[in-house]
């Protein structure tokens, strides 16, 4: 198993899922030819095929390892076994430089040099009733998590109350606070509801969608749809130097929210788009 | 076709540069960060003094592999800058640095230590690291590695036609305050 999370980690290190390259490869036609943001796309795909073809990371900035594991109830031990392989294939992964030593110690300062530590990687279990196992992986830098951040509605200054509309104002607002520093074109994960906690890991989930795909909600679906268009007519761009193209997509879930409280939390997921699945039957293993 | 820049640099070509500029740098070069900036500023080492006089800052954290000897990066794409913006116009003029190289951009202080002392902000492609990795063709020598880590770490290399933009330069112009000014009032728009 330690050598199927290794394979994992290469894998979302070193290639762009195929629903992303073609994303990118049809912004870059709608830019106008010959323009900056037009050159920044092309240069994208360029990096994409040489760090596939060389199998080096994307990017440099490996990010933090976020593993959604689902594993089947008749596992034994499951949380413990897959913990076990995930830090073994991390320290290896490290070590062959397919993750950048990453995992500072803020006490001493100190990178600790292999990826483990407090929360290093982080990992979300969840026991399912099917028969195999499912782990999806998620390198997400520091960049892009930087300019990740929640709303508490009602909000004066953006003139957000407690309602759909005030999460579009959000979430534009979120994407104009990023400029291009999370590595615009962006992919937004969102969630709306829940605590502050859960509010990041569930943004997080929903960056596990395929670029491509529809919320099965409706009223999710046409938030979503006009975010996308009303944000890309902000002029940020590829990287913040201006153009039609700020953000990818959007991608929005809800959890349930106290009477008290309406939290908006924006996760920011850079062009580097690296995820990846990988699921366990009956000792194959599969990768998508 | 972008202008060539040459290793050090004085102070008169980087004047006539322009924000919008595409460039291609070659020479040798300084990654340096977090942890790098605040030891720039609080320790004011004089090792740096040779190395950074008329080069250039790479905000950089690499993934480097170690063969016998020698250092090679693998993967070496831009940084956030805004981080360095405390401290990033004070090494300009205390080094006498030509540029910092980055991504995202910085603020009103860099844009004033620019027009200052000479120097002007390039942007590189966040994200473009096996890309940016293939123009650094040599690792030089390294600071501050075993106390930084290897991303925080000062690392000297020698690059060969690395591809940037100049989008702040000496003059006062920031392409990021233009574009950040236009999609706020698109913002403002939206809202109504």
């Amino acid at each position: 198993m330690q050598d199927a999370f290794l394979e994992l980690i290469r894998r979302a290190s070193t290639q762009l899922p195929k629903d992303v390259l073609d994303v990118i490869d049809a912004c870059r036609a709608k830019e106008a030819p010959g323009s900056m943001a037009q050159s920044i796309l092309g240069k994208m795909l360029e990096n994409a095929e040489l760090a596939k073809a060389k199998s080096v990371p994307l990017c440099q900035d490996t990010g933090t390892l976020i593993f959604y594991v689902d594993y089947p109830a008749r596992m034994r031990d499951a949380e413990k076994k897959i913990t076990d392989a995930i830090k073994k294939a991390t320290v290896a992964a490290t070590k062959k430089q397919y993750l950048r030593p990453n995992s500072v110690d803020p006490r001493t300062e100190k990178n600790t040099g292999n990826n483990l530590g407090i929360g290093h990687p982080s990992l979300h279990f969840h026991q399912w009733d099917k028969p195999h196992l499912r782990a999806r992986l998620l390198l997400k830098g520091g960049g892009c998590e930087n300019v990740g951040i929640q709303y508490k509605l009602p909000d004066k200054t953006l003139g957000a109350g407690r309602d759909f509309e005030g999460v579009r104002r959000c979430i534009i607002d979120a994407a104009v606070q990023a400029q291009g520093r999370g590595c615009a074109p962006g992919v937004l994960g969102v969630c709306i509801g829940a605590d502050r906690g859960y509010g990041y890991v569930a943004s997080k989930e929903q960056l596990f969608r395929k670029l491509g795909d529809t919320n099965p909600n409706k009223e999710l679906a046409a938030l979503e749809a006009r975010c996308i268009k009303e944000i890309n007519q902000l002029g940020i761009g590829p990287m913040g130097l201006g153009g039609k193209t700020t953000v990818f997509g959007v991608k929005i879930g809800t959890a349930n929210r106290l009477p008290a409280s309406y939290f908006v939390t924006v996760s920011y997921m850079c062009w580097s788009y690296r995820r990846k699945q990988m699921i366990i039957r009956d000792k194959k293993v599969r990768y998508a | 076709m972008p202008k060539q820049i040459k290793l050090p640099v004085s102070e008169a070509v980087i004047r006539e540069l322009r924000a919008g500029d595409e460039v291609e740098i070659t020479g040798v070069m300084v990654t340096a960060r977090d942890a790098a900036h605040k030891y720039m500023i609080e320790q004011k080492p004089d090792s740096l003094h040779k190395v950074l006089n008329g080069s250039m800052i790479y905000h950089c954290g690499p993934v480097v592999a170690k063969e016998g000897e020698t250092y090679r990066f693998v993967a070496a794409g831009p940084t956030t800058s805004i981080r360095e913006e405390p401290y990033e116009a004070d090494v300009m003029g205390h080094y006498k640095v030509r540029a910092v190289i980055g991504k995202g951009g910085m603020g009103p202080k860099t844009l004033e230590g620019c027009r200052e002392h000479g120097a002007v902000y390039l942007h590189a492609i966040g994200g473009l690291a096996a890309v940016l990795a293939d123009s650094i063709k040599e690792v030089v020598g390294v600071h501050m590695l075993e106390e930084f880590g290897v991303p925080e770490a000062i690392w000297v290399i020698r690059v060969e036609k690395f591809p940037a933009v100049v989008t702040m330069d000496s003059h006062g112009t920031s392409l990021h305050k233009d574009i950040l000014d236009a999609s706020t009032a698109a913002q403002q728009a939206l809202n109504k």
